[in-house]
Parts: structure tokens; sequence; C-alpha cells
């Protein structure tokens, strides 16, 4: 039962096949037989679970239809859940419950979901391995020495060891991707404005966006139809009109033109991972896809851009940890200052104090020309990159990640190569693009890899079009490690 | 050696919104601590503001009311710095882009009138509220109370043009009227919706260059706002008479001292890392908005004044007072339609009525003498129930005691005597009691006329309606 995915799961409970406790139980029996291997979560919600299964199969004997109803769904630590904890990885927030719930949460139990927990990420998102949660890392169930990719390497990983059948994740730079290439599942990041952030923990207000992470593309339209819309408590969502998803998948996707960026097959591409990609290419032109030449000539300041504007906000959107209400406080303060020089310096990890500490200085007094309001106007130039290619295309297809999925410990000294990890997927963050990775291959050592998929704003539909297109096509995304 | 005063003002006042700027909490002053709070302005993990609209349509009339431009596209900014009372460990502000720019107040001192330049006015949230435990009984410990945090604020900032600590204060004045009449804040101090800090320097008089200046704070009252300005004139000119040079740091004031004293020094100042608030979207403000608002905007203190000299033919002075606050107006205009004699009404409203409240230490909107009980006793006056000087005892009586000015009249025994054949009885007597005087009247000492009045008023106690008193005197000496 655990392996079904979404749409699955739904049906199956729509013909009576299986109930919602008993599903939810079953997927409770598989967190116990992988999670210690895997570690995906940081807790779990196992009553509330079954009483929300309880709940849901109440209904579904009443006839009632929702289109979440009774399915077990994993959330990332940072989307704020009423009544349980959301610690976003981090000591400075280990205890905390929040008094609400996210505005996402609110659409899925709405949409009658079951949430079975919470799980693992790089503290408040900085990271692209999981290896900077206070908690524990969580490994990649394809290889357990190896990393799931991060920041949502948790949910990416409960996704790919069916501890769940479908999770949320959150995307700064390739959260939401990376991992889901990283584990063979598929996440996507939505338009910037889709999603409403109410209730996600800030790490760069900009450019954060909550998006699903799935076994299939599918299953991601239909979470899509549930959390996406303008909300009025997120001055940022945008009131754009909110398409069926699901009808984008019956769409043809003939005739349709995939940019190809070159700048997107640098050198530091692992040789495996660029075979698989270009066969990819391949196949989605045997559908009847049109390949098209595009420059995004400004690919090569993205990683810089985004480590100075990410940070600047992240620097400021962290400032309210400060031990005076809420959360982690250190005792060993005589005054004020010492109270918030201690709290912060024994509540943050390494990463995050690296982050406040570049973003303070980008924004300060005299490197604020410098750094911030440079780093705006190459924002500026990336989108228009982007606008450009989208004049002859309609979607950019290109690797997720230069990389497979790489062993624990491997660049934890090393942000700098780390940084690297997400030089794929931090142009479509810094445009406000919605884009998608999806299964496309295995390198020889069984490691997934991952296709990207990026689109105009507000135009999802096309990714899933084209993914699902994909997926009918090929097997990749039904592959599931043997844990 | 002469030194010129160089003063420029920055006014935080409340905008009277009835909800905060970026979450639906009550405004209002005086509730249990934090009880007007949720976790927006908590500032709890995951919340995003929303802008209140109310709090801009305010700005804009803010910005209307002191003749600034209005900016089109505002954006708020974040001013970072960390202390307890505010929850973010930012405040949201404005900074680049200001909603309002280069208007002005005009004021008065001594009978120069003088323009007072405003650089720029911008919306931002407060901060919460620190109350420490030495005043609650338990030393050590600190407390927030965050019902003030998110309250829409306006910042007005004036360019340097101040010159006196008295003009400080009516620049205030003036800017308080206007805020008041444009329904924008209630400038209530003592609640601290209308709060102040000065910039002050000096410099060698027909020097160009400004000194080095002081940032005063905890400016309570127009009076603190006056005197610390004061007391900071004649500390800078002590140390510039020395030869030594000002330090540029922000001083606190210390009403109960009468003094300022140094809080921070300019190497200690924050470095505020402003840049774009990236939860909010950019508000425009088009001109369609503006006009509707200027259209809506409530006759402002100097077109009040040039009214009522033209509408009602008073004294420039008289209409200068009479708007100095909008509820005082509206009193004056209110007893107006009741007792349609503009001047008559000024002269009790500026005469007795202020003096009393002045006396008392009250407001207008608290007077004991509505304008229906002022022009009831106008009208005995008119009527000639009552003589003016008997009038004024029965005010102060009415302000005393809120009863109506017919009842005191009454019970007092205060009525006018305007029965002619009481009164020809009166003038009968007097002139039968002082034979030689009437004698030397006659004989053409015209000035003892004054003495018979005086005599039947002291007669009647004061009560004789005096015109007629002169009537039936001169009547009758003719007769004779």
């Amino acid at each position: 039962m655990h392996q079904a995915t979404l749409l699955q799961a739904k049906d199956g409970l729509k013909q009576k096949k299986f109930s919602s406790q008993e599903l939810t139980e079953a997927v409770f029996k598989r967190i116990d037989a992988v999670e210690d291997k895997v570690q995906a979560f940081v807790h779990l919600t196992r009553e509330s679970a079954m009483q929300e299964a309880k709940e849901a199969d109440k209904k579904i004997a009443a006839g009632e239809d929702a289109p979440l109803l009774g399915i077990p769904l994993a959330l990332k630590d940072l989307i704020c859940t009423e009544g349980a904890r959301t610690t976003c990885a981090s000591k400075i927030l280990d205890q905390f419950v929040s008094p609400y719930d996210a505005t996402v949460v609110k659409q899925l139990k709405a949409a009658g979901a079951v949430i079975v927990g919470k799980t693992n990420m790089d503290e408040f998102a900085m990271g692209s391995s999981n290896e900077n949660s206070w908690h524990h890392p969580t490994l990649n169930p394809w290889a357990l020495n190896r990393v799931p990719g991060g920041s949502s390497g948790g949910s990416a990983a409960a996704v790919a060891a069916e501890e769940c059948i479908a999770s949320l994740g959150s995307d700064t730079g390739g959260s939401i991707r990376q991992p889901a290439s990283f584990c063979g599942i598929t996440g996507m990041k939505p338009t910037y404005g889709r999603v409403s952030r109410f209730g996600l923990v800030a790490f760069a207000s900009s450019l954060d966006q909550i998006g699903p992470m799935t076994k299939t593309v599918e299953d991601a339209a239909l979470l899509m139809n549930v959390i996406g819309g303008k909300d009025p408590l997120d001055s940022t969502s945008a009131d754009v009109a909110l398409p069926d998803f699901m009808l984008a998948l019956k769409n043809q996707v003939k005739g349709l033109k995939m940019g190809i960026a070159k700048e997107y097959f640098t050198s530091g591409i692992a040789p495996e991972v660029a075979k698989s990609v270009e066969a990819a290419i391949k196949t989605l032109e045997s559908l009847g896809m049109e390949k098209v030449e595009v420059s995004l000539p400004h690919t090569e300041y993205a990683v810089a851009t985004y480590y100075i504007l990410a940070c600047a906000e992240a620097s400021t959107n962290l400032s309210r940890y400060d031990g005076v209400r809420y959360g982690y406080r250190s005792e060993s303060s005589d005054n004020l200052k010492d109270m918030y020089l201690n709290t912060r310096s024994e509540g943050f990890g390494e990463e995050v104090k690296r982050r406040i500490i570049l973003g303070t200085f980008v924004l300060s007094s005299g490197y604020y020309d410098a750094y911030y309001l440079k780093g705006q106007k190459v924002r500026t130039l990336i989108k228009q990159d982007f606008e450009a290619a989208y004049k002859q295309c309609d979607l950019i297809v290109a690797p997720t990640s230069p990389l497979p999925a790489f062993q624990l410990g491997e660049k934890m000294d090393d942000p700098l190569q780390m940084y690297l990890a997400d030089i794929y997927t931090i142009s479509a963050n810094l445009a406000g693009i919605p884009a998608m990775s999806i299964p496309c291959g295995f390198t020889g050592d069984n490691l997934p890899i991952g296709l990207q998929l990026m689109g105009r704003h507000f135009d999802e539909e096309t990714l899933l079009t084209v993914g699902h297109h994909f997926q009918q096509a090929t097997d990749f995304h039904k592959n599931f490690a043997s844990l | 050696m002469k030194y010129e005063t160089v003063i420029g003002l920055e006014v935080h006042a409340q905008l009277k919104t009835k909800t905060k700027i970026f979450c639906s909490c009550s405004t209002e002053f005086g509730r249990q601590a934090n009880e007007n709070t949720c976790p927006i302005c908590l500032g709890m993990p995951g919340v995003l503001p929303v802008l209140n609209k109310q709090a801009v349509e305010f700005a804009v009339r803010a910005c209307l009311a002191t003749h600034c431009e209005i900016n089109p596209h505002n954006q708020f900014d974040r001013k970072n710095y960390f202390y307890p009372d505010l929850a973010k460990g930012y405040q949201t502000s404005q900074f680049a882009l200001p909603i309002g720019k280069n208007g002005h107040v005009n004021i008065e001192v001594n009978g120069n009138k003088k323009r007072i330049r405003i650089l720029r006015i911008h919306m931002e949230e407060d901060a919460g509220k620190l109350i420490h435990g030495e005043n609650l009984g338990i030393p050590g410990k600190s407390y927030v109370d965050f019902n003030r945090t998110g309250t829409p604020l306006t910042e007005i900032v004036t360019e340097p043009d101040l010159r006196s600590p008295e003009e400080a204060r009516e620049y205030l004045t003036q800017l308080k009227a206007i805020l008041e009449y444009s329904e924008v804040s209630d400038c209530n101090m003592e609640e601290g919706s209308l709060r102040c800090d000065a910039n002050v320097s000096l410099r060698p008089v027909g020097q160009e260059e400004l000194g080095t200046r002081t940032e005063l704070k905890n400016l309570n009252s127009f009076r603190f706002v006056q005197k610390a300005i004061e007391y900071e004139v004649d500390r800078q000119s002590r140390i510039l008479d020395q030869g030594d040079r000002v330090i540029q740091e922000t001083r606190l004031y210390d009403s109960d001292k009468g003094v300022t004293l140094p809080m921070r020094s300019k190497e200690e100042a924050h470095d505020y890392r402003y840049f774009p608030e990236p939860d909010l979207v950019p508000v425009a403000i088009d001109s369609e908005w503006v006009e509707r608002a200027r259209k809506n905007l409530p006759e402002l203190p100097e077109q009040k004044r040039q009214r009522f000299v033209k509408e009602y033919e008073i004294p420039e002075y008289d209409a200068g007072v009479l708007t100095a606050s909008r509820a005082l107006a509206n009193y004056y205009e209110d007893s107006l339609a009741l007792f349609s004699q503009p001047k008559i009404v000024s002269n009790w409203v500026m005469g007795e009525l202020l003096r009393e409240l002045k006396n008392d230490d009250r407001g207008i909107e608290n007077c004991p003498v509505s304008p229906t009980a002022l022009t009831d006793l106008l009208k005995l006056i008119d009527k000639g129930s009552i003589s003016g000087k008997m009038a004024k005892e029965v005010f102060e009586e009415m302000y005393r005691t809120g009863k109506p000015a017919e009842d005191i009249v009454k019970e007092k025994g205060l009525a006018q005597i305007s029965d002619s054949s009481s009164i020809a009885k009166l003038v009968e007597d007097i002139l039968e009691a002082n034979p030689q005087q009437l004698q030397d009247y006659r004989s053409g000492k015209d000035k003892l006329f004054g003495y018979f009045v005086g005599q039947v008023m002291k007669a009647s106690k004061g009560q004789a309606n005096p015109a007629l008193v002169n009537q039936l005197l001169k009547d009758k000496l003719k007769q004779n």
C-alpha cells in the first residue's frame, strides 16, 4: 500500500480497496522499517495522523470527496503546523510550536490530507546536502553513504523511501529540485507567487517557494491544484487564475519547442549526467518536440548573485530569533547584548551563521551598492535572459544538478563546492520562473539523475505536460531503492 | 560670540486607523499588556505583513495637508536593529522612496510669518514598549508589551529651518492642528500618538555652513521640546565659547532635572542596513487616488482662519485663536449656529471660556459649558434679561455647576429689571434724595448725569437695565 502513488492511493481509497487508516498504518509500518536507515523525519505526528485518517474514513464512508482525502503526506519542517513542532532543523527553534497553520497546511487539511510528520532539512533551508540539520543528517535511500541533497532532503528521501505518499518541500535555490534529482523523484518549484508563503519560515523572501515532491508528475499536478492560488495573507502571492493542472497532463507535446542552453552543459558536469540528459532530450524529440538552441548569457553570475541576495534577505529574516519571545535562549548571559550574542551563537549552526554574516556584510553601509544593489541588477539581467529565450522556445531543458548524490561529508569542508551544487537550479529562483526535476536515468553506481524543465512565468502547465509525457514514455520514475 | 540656532524636527504621528499597519490587531490604547497581538505583529516564524490601505490613505492626507509632493511609487524598507521591543529584529519603514517630500508648514512667531520646509514624510510601524521590573517591584527583570507594535506612524521631517525654541514650539502647534484637522492623527502626546525628536546645532551668525548637531530625544510635551532646546542651545554655546567642539551624539532630555544627557555617540550609531522589504509589493498611488484624497481633505487651519475672517467679519487675531484647534473652531461655529452674532460669541469664547479652561487645565473637548448653554446665556443678555456684567458672574457659575443660565439667574435673583415703571420709581427716588446735585446739574454741571445713573444702579443692586435707566433719567431731567 505504501508503494502507491498519490493517484493510485486516491483510487484505492475510492474503490474501497483499503481505508485511509489502513493506508496510514502501512505508511507508518514502512517508516518503522526503514527510518532508522534513512532518517528522513525530524518528528512524526503518529497520533494526530491516525485521528485524521479516521476522520477521512468517516467522510469516505459518507460519500464525501476531496482532492487528498485520506492521503498520508509529509511536510518539510519549516512549514508551520499548529500544535506540532516546527524546528527548521535548528537548535534555536527546537522546542518551537507554531500557534498557527501555514496557508498550505490549511489547504492540505481542507483537502482531507493526513500529515504523518515533519521532514528533515538543512537548518533554515541553508544547504544542499541535509548535513546542516541540527538534528541529524538524512541519508540517500539509493546509497546510505550519500546525501539526499538539500535543503528539502528529508522530504525527498521520505518519498523515495516510500515513507509517505508525497511531500511538500521548499525551494529557494534548488532545494526541491536538487534533492528530487538525487533521490530519483519528481519535484516542482512553482512560479514565485503561485503558492502562498504564509507560514513558510522565511530563508530568502523573494526566492522561497513551496512545492510538491512526488513519485510522479501526475501527483505533482494534483498537489499543485490544492496548494496554488492567491492568499490574502501573502502580499507577494499572485492574483493569477489557477488552472486545473490535471488537465494539463492531457495536452499534446508535439510541436513544443524545448530550448537547450549551452550554459547548462559546462565543464563541471559529470559525463554520466550529461549523457542521461542528452538521452532524455532525444526521448522528448521522439515524442514530437523540437529542439532549439538558446542562450542564457548571464548564467555564470547566478551563483554569486544568489548568495548575495539570498544571504542579505536571510540575515534580516533570521533577526527575529533573538531569544526574547520564543525558541532557544542562552541562560549564560548577564546583560541584553550578551543574551543576543550567546543565544544566536549557540542557537544557530555554522552555515547559518556564515550566511547571516555574509548577508549583513553585503547590506552594510559602504558595501550595499557594490554587492546588494549590483546583485539586484544582475538578477534583472538573468530574468531578461529567460524572457529572451522564451521568445524562441516554450520551455528550457537542462540537467538539474551537475553531479549525482555525493558522499556524506564530501563537501562539508568546502562551502564553495557545496554552493556550486546548485549551479543549474539557482537561475529559476532568481528569475521567479517555474522549474521541475524528473528522473531521467541512473549512473553506473545506480544513483538517480534528474532532468530539469524550466518554464515561463505561471506556465507550470507546460512543464507538467512535458514531464508527464516523458514519464509515460520512460520507467525511471518507477524505480525505487531497495532498503 | 553670537550664535544662530538651527533646529530641525522629526515628528512621529500615529495614524488613527482602527487596526495595525500589517495585521488586523486593534490599535486601541490602554488595553491589557499584549492583548492587541497576533502571530504577525509578534514576529512569529513564517508570518507575512499585509499593508493596511487605510494607513496609506491617512499618510496621503498628511502629505496633502502639508503641501508635500506624493510619490507615485511607494516601497517599504527594512530598518535592521536588535531591541527586545522590536519583534522582527527590523522595523518596516520607508527609506529610499518616502510617500511625501518637499512640503511646508507656515508659522508665525511675534508677528513674523515664516515657512518651514518639510523634507520628507514616510510611513512606518511602531515598536513595542519595555516595562522594567523595577517599576513593578520585580527588579532584575524586564517585560515587553507588544500592543503598540505595528501601529501605523508617519514620520514628518523638517529641513533645518527653525531658528529658535519658540519657532520649534510654534511649528509643532501648527503641525498638530494640521494633523488633527485632516483627521489623520489624534496627536495625543500623553498616549504617545505624537512624538518629537529635535536636531539642534549652533553656528556663528553669518556663517553658511551648519554646526555639529545633537539629536534630542524623550521630548514628551511641547513645553519640554522648547525647554530641552533652550537648555541645549545654552549648553552648546558654552562649549563653543570655550573654544571646544560639540560632539555629534544623541541626547536624552531629563524633564525632572531640565537637562539633556548623552545617550549614544556617532560612533555608536547603528548601521541600519536598509534594503527593500521583499515581503511587501510596491504600492502605486496614482493621480486619481491623490485627487480623490484632495477632494475629501477636510478644511485645514489656514483655510478656516481665512474663512472666519471673511464670513464672520471677525479680526484676524480672533480667527487665529478660534482655529488653533479644530475642536475649538467647531465649538465656535456650533455656537454661531445658535446665536448669530460672530464678534460677541468670539469675545465670549476667547475671553471667559478660554480663561476658565486654562485655569482648569482642560481642553475644549471637556468643556462643561456646551455651545447651547453658552448661547442661551448670550440670548439672555441680548433680550436684556441680564446685564453683561451679571452674565460674567452667571457664566462662572455655569462653568462650575453645569447648570443652565436661566436657572442660575432665577436662583440668584440676578434678572435685570427692564420694567419701566419700577425703574422710573427708582429714578424719582434718587432725584428726590439728592436735591443739591439736581440743582447743580440744572445749573450746567452735565457730568452729574453719570452720578445719577450710578446711584440708580446702586439702588437696584445692579439689576436695572442700564439703557433703560439712561433713557428714563434723561426724560425725567428734561421734564422737571
